[in-house]
């Protein structure tokens, strides 16, 4: 089906040769004016776009620092040039970062600086023409806003604001992106990015409940909008049915079950993910956050847990209390938000968890760091923290665990492709071609490790590789939650699983089973 | 006064008068544009002095760069210590009596002189021969390394092809600051590498050479990562607190 070549994997990530307009073509599909409507933006391309544009970047300047110190201060260094997945994978220059930025930055020099005005052709200065406004709308939608750039930049010169603020102009003059402001515009009516309404989100949670009862034997609850609950667990909405999220969603209500927490999902905020952040717009992102809050004070809840997604543990740790601050009805004895990694590493090191390694035996694990994740937050409150806990995690459940090469995990983490809004079948092409260095390195672990599953803690990542993988030789369920290996390891009281468990010593027939016991004693402690 | 002298006295002032305003009014715009997130890029502190402590690295090892490109960052940062310490030891034609300290950088600013040539050239030929950076390489780019090739190239060549007359420099320079104005020698390879300061000094805050000021204001770098410890109201301040509870 595919129209493209899947980039081939090598012994090592090679730097690839330019290849001028390569991508030129990968463009998302525009939305529709309903969609765009929906979000207070004009329907279609104004007529006068080009002083519309400036008008908006302009506004931009003013608001926001970092727009105006990144666009000043890039001396073309080169440093970013290969740091980019989209540009590794794919050899068209204009993913390299600094000159993705140059495509906005040409259009601020000629507007907004002396030297542009005066000398545009010394300073690659240039006016909004329809040419650049194609280019912005192909190559700002190549960028995941994955931050990797910004790692590497000496003055931290960060890509995604970058593209952000694009985003946010063509929004402004009536050119969106069909995927992302479709979901926000859902979100807003509905709740969700799935459009799942609240008797649908019963009925799955219900079915969820039946599935873990088969399973265990225990009737574990997925309570939904429970008055005077503890916790408020907000989680992406693709936890509700697509795999392997499902299964990271049966992991954290077993592990609510075993901790014995007052727990509820909310109906009204049953979605992490806030896509605004894609769009750049403060105003959208606000207005989706704010329902959580909203959730949050009407339901009574004492904290607040994210569940597994990595741009919407940004919004919330780095943004929330900015946009819809301050969550001052929430227990203060609780970080706001935390997340479910963070929750569910106490338990473990609390001891209140009884686990079983073994029951993972048959997976090789290695974890991609996500971007969001990685480069935008931490957890634990301390640095590196969300590097460590959700490893944490996996090696206490897992007994198989080995990570990727250094320079492609932690900060350095390569982005799965399709994050930042570009999850769609419309750029199939883009998103198949930005995963290859993520695949290069998780081949290399495969190979030379007998690495079988690589977990993750986004739901943009799960859904990405389960699409992406198959390109490149590897299963698509070799993607897994982190929370589906606590979901396979953990032993509720009075299930199935520990009466198999602790059945053992009576037949005793092989090693193994005293091995997964001297595991679950470690953990007991 | 010889007109050289006049010319070179005005430009002078006007080319100082022209970095402070300019490079204050930048300033002043990065301080008062609001930085509406938090956006501090891993590995980023915790704390006000883990922001000292990474910025502080970031000015004096380009602790980022190390980590994105040895080559640039051999270049680079050979170049900008090496002009660090070259400009150090200009001092001695600004002050009577000549500071202690830049007594003893004195005999190290020659080689910094040939060091900063080197750092330069490096960069000019990755500029040339890489092809990704040639692609985002615009004119400007190539004419500022060229311009601190000629300021690199004029200095050395006064201390090693034809010695100018330093005594009637510092008086000059001397003179400019205390405005008793002193004839500035005539010797041509002078001449051209204060002309070209001067045009350096214009060009800096119309330039790319705001990334010196830049980096401090870089919110990715200058946040700490404290969103737990610390409130950061926004745009939305009042409208929050106005939702009642």
């Amino acid at each position: 089906m595919a129209d493209f070549d899947t980039p081939e994997l090598k012994d090592f990530l090679e730097t690839p040769a330019l290849c001028p307009g390569s991508m030129e073509h990968s463009k998302p599909f525009v939305a529709a004016p309903v969609h765009q409507e929906a979000l207070g933006f004009p329907g279609e391309l104004v007529e006068n776009w080009q002083e519309k544009a400036i008008d908006r970047m302009g506004e931009l300047l003013d608001t926001n620092r970092a727009l105006r110190v990144y666009l000043d201060s890039c001396v073309k260094c080169g440093a970013c040039t290969d740091k980019c997945h989209y540009f590794l994978g794919t050899g068209d220059p204009k993913n390299m970062p600094v000159a993705r930025q140059d495509l906005f930055r040409k259009v601020y020099r000629r507007n907004f600086t002396t030297a542009g005005k005066y000398v545009p052709w010394l300073v690659g200065a240039e006016d909004l023409t329809e040419e650049t406004l194609d280019d912005w709308y192909s190559y700002f939608h190549q960028c995941s806003q994955c931050r990797r750039c910004s790692v590497y930049c000496p003055y931290g010169i960060d890509t995604a604001e970058i593209s952000m603020a694009a985003r946010d102009i063509m929004d402004h003059i009536g050119i969106g992106q069909k995927y992302s402001n479709e979901i926000i515009g859902k979100l807003h009516k509905i709740g969700n990015n799935l459009g799942l309404p609240e008797p649908a989100l019963a009925n799955t949670l219900e079915g969820l409940e039946e599935d873990i009862e088969d399973e265990t034997g225990i009737d574990v609850k997925l309570p939904l909008d429970v008055q005077g609950a503890e916790i408020l667990l907000v989680t992406p909405s693709a936890d509700f049915f697509a795999e392997p999220h499902v299964d990271g969603l049966i992991g954290y209500a077993k592990v609510f079950h075993a901790a014995g927490a007052s727990w509820t999902i909310s109906s009204y905020a049953s979605e992490a993910a806030n896509f605004a952040m894609f769009i750049g717009s403060q105003e959208q992102m606000r207005e989706v956050a704010q329902r959580i809050w909203q959730a949050a004070r009407d339901l009574g809840v004492k904290r607040i847990i994210l569940g597994e997604c990595g741009h919407a543990w940004r919004v919330a740790y780095s943004f929330w209390d900015t946009l819809v601050g301050p969550f001052d009805f929430l227990d203060p004895a609780y970080p706001m938000p935390m997340h479910i990694c963070e929750y569910t590493d106490d338990l473990i090191n609390q001891e209140k968890l009884r686990l079983n390694k073994a029951a993972n035996d048959e997976m090789t694990l290695t974890f991609h760091d996500s971007c969001n994740v990685a480069r935008a937050t931490s957890m634990g409150g301390r640095p590196g923290g969300q590097f460590e806990i959700p490893r944490a995690v996996i090696k206490a459940v897992c007994n198989n665990f080995h990570d990727m090469a250094d320079d492609t995990i932690h900060e350095a983490t390569f982005c799965c492709g399709g994050g930042g809004g570009l999850l769609t079948d419309d750029l199939t092409e883009l998103r198949v071609k930005g995963a290859k260095p993520r695949m290069q390195a998780l081949n290399a672990v495969v190979e030379d490790h007998g690495v079988t599953h690589m977990a993750a803690i986004c739901a943009i990542c799960k859904s990405q590789f389960s699409k992406v993988m198959p390109y490149y030789g590897l299963e698509m369920d070799a993607i897994v939650s982190v929370h589906q290996l606590v979901s396979n390891a953990i032993v509720l009281e009075g299930s199935i699983q520990e009466e198999e468990l602790d059945g053992t010593g009576e037949d005793d027939e092989t090693g193994e089973s005293l091995a997964a016991e001297d595991d679950v004693a470690a953990i007991e402690g | 006064m010889p007109t050289v002298t006049v010319i070179y006295a005005l430009l002078f002032y006007v080319a100082t008068a022209v970095l402070i305003v300019g490079l204050g009014f930048k300033i002043r715009q990065y301080w008062r544009t609001p930085q509406p997130l938090k956006i501090p890029t891993t590995p980023a502190p915790m704390t006000g002095s883990g922001v000292v402590m990474r910025m502080m690295r970031e000015v004096v090892i380009f602790e980022s760069l190390f980590k994105s490109n040895k080559w640039i960052w051999i270049f680079g940062w050979v170049f900008h210590a090496a002009m660090a310490v070259a400009l150090l030891r200009h001092f001695r034609y600004f002050t009577e009596p000549v500071w202690g300290w830049v007594v003893l950088v004195q005999p190290f600013g020659v080689y910094a002189g040939f060091a900063m040539m080197l750092g330069l050239a490096g960069l000019l030929v990755r500029r040339i021969v890489v092809a990704r950076v040639r692609y985002i390489t615009s004119p400007s780019d190539i004419l500022f390394l060229l311009l601190l090739l000629a300021i690199g190239a004029t200095g050395l060549s006064m201390k090693f092809v034809s010695p100018t007359d330093i005594i009637g420099l510092k008086a000059f320079m001397l003179g400019l600051m205390y405005l008793d104005w002193q004839p500035l020698p005539e010797d041509a390879n002078l001449l051209i590498h204060l002309g070209l300061v001067i045009s350096l000094m214009i060009f800096f805050p119309f330039s790319k050479l705001l990334h010196a000021p830049g980096l401090f204001f870089s919110p990715s770098r200058n946040q700490p990562d404290d969103v737990r410890m610390k409130r950061h109201p926004g745009a939305f301040e009042a409208e929050n607190q106005a939702r009642g509870t």
